[in-house]
């Protein structure tokens, strides 16, 4: 059984649902990242089969298993996607030396009509400053229906946000968030570690939701992106469907905006 | 041949007002001066298409404006109002 101090919170909750990501800076011990980078290095990581039990892939002597097992990182796990989730794939992402041109932008599988969602971890073992990259994403961009790379002709936005982090950090994403690797202009290579997972649990208040009736989170889940233009009164609504989700309350708003549209009185009143 | 090569610029607006901000920006070549990528800047070149107009790009594509496909009408993918500019470089 977890720990309920290592699960998320419902404001950490609420800020996954709008931005599309959680991030907690070095959060892995730095022995283990350095334990980690080297099996990078040396692209020893056994690779499980898609829609492996997690705890089955990796054994106990594996460090990119031990980052996965740390009680926080499998408090977030817990919290996103169930105890035991399946093992969908992951890659090791290497970006050369001076590579001056950036990944184009793209969001990973194709397009997914779930409410139910997969994460994935984006894990830095290492350093990773501007001029090293590191992988850009675009917050608020999950809920697009896009298939992988469509969205290659953009190249910049308002508020797109490059992670740049320290050794340790971890980053976790919904399955929808856009992103690309950005250019590496140092002299060393760099690397990052991406897992995908499945859940095999209802997505409902797998989090900590004890303060789910006294959290501030109705401002959160009407926060804008400013690249959004007009359409940030859209992802209101997709965000409050999400919510709901989550949730089980099938009455959630942010403002008025679902119960005006679903506001279809039935009844009769004749006429005086 | 000819010396012009194309320079293609690439704005998102927030609404299809050609006065209306920037939200998403690219830019394209053909000079073979520059490769533009990803993430190559953190604010636009211009801060609307008509602030661009005025500095001699021209306007060769506007988005065409269609209602949602019945049962698409909360669903959001493409940025709407993409707006392509060109101006004509000497090489």
């Amino acid at each position: 059984m977890i720990d309920k101090k290592h699960l998320l919170s419902t404001e950490q909750m609420a800020n996954f649902v709008a931005d599309g990501y959680l991030r907690f800076d070095e959060l892995v011990p730095r022995e283990l990242n350095k334990a980690a980078h080297a099996e990078m290095e040396e692209g020893i990581i056994v690779r499980g089969r898609g829609g492996t039990v997690l705890d089955e892939v990796w054994d106990d002597d594996s460090a990119v298993g031990k980052v996965f097992r740390l009680p926080e990182v499998k408090g977030i796990i817990h919290s996103l996607v169930g105890e035991n989730p399946l093992y969908d794939h992951h890659a090791v992402h290497i970006v050369r030396p001076q590579n001056e041109i950036g990944q184009i932008w793209h969001a990973d599988a194709i397009i997914d009509l779930r409410m139910h969602f997969d994460i994935q971890f984006f894990y830095f073992s290492h350093d990773t400053p501007r001029e090293m990259g590191g992988t850009m994403i675009l917050p608020g961009s999950h809920y697009r229906r896009v298939c992988e790379t469509d969205i290659a002709r953009y190249q910049n936005f308002l508020g797109q946000l490059p992670i740049v982090c320290n050794a340790g950090t971890l980053i976790v994403v919904h399955h929808g968030m856009w992103h690309c690797a950005q250019p590496n202009l140092t002299d060393e290579t760099r690397y990052m570690f991406k897992l995908r997972l499945n859940p095999t649990a209802r997505q409902c208040q797998l989090w900590n939701s004890d303060d789910l009736d006294t959290a501030s989170f109705h401002g959160i889940l009407g926060r804008n992106h400013r690249w959004y233009g007009n359409d940030v009164r859209l992802e209101i609504v997709n965000r409050i469907k999400q919510w709901r989700f989550l949730t089980g309350d099938d009455s959630f708003d942010v403002g008025y905006w679902l119960s005006r549209l679903e506001n279809m009185p039935e009844n009769t009143v004749e006429a005086a | 041949m000819s010396e012009l090569r194309q320079q293609l610029l690439v704005l998102h607006l927030h609404t299809p007002d050609l006065n209306s901000g920037v939200v998403a920006w690219a830019m394209y070549d053909g000079t073979g001066q520059k490769r533009h990528t990803t993430g190559d800047s953190e604010a636009p070149p211009y801060s609307s298409v008509v602030e661009a107009m005025q500095d001699g790009w021209r306007v060769i594509q506007f988005p065409q404006q269609f209602p949602a496909y019945p049962g698409m009408e909360y669903h959001t993918s493409y940025l709407r109002f993409e707006y392509i500019l060109e101006k004509l470089e000497k090489i």
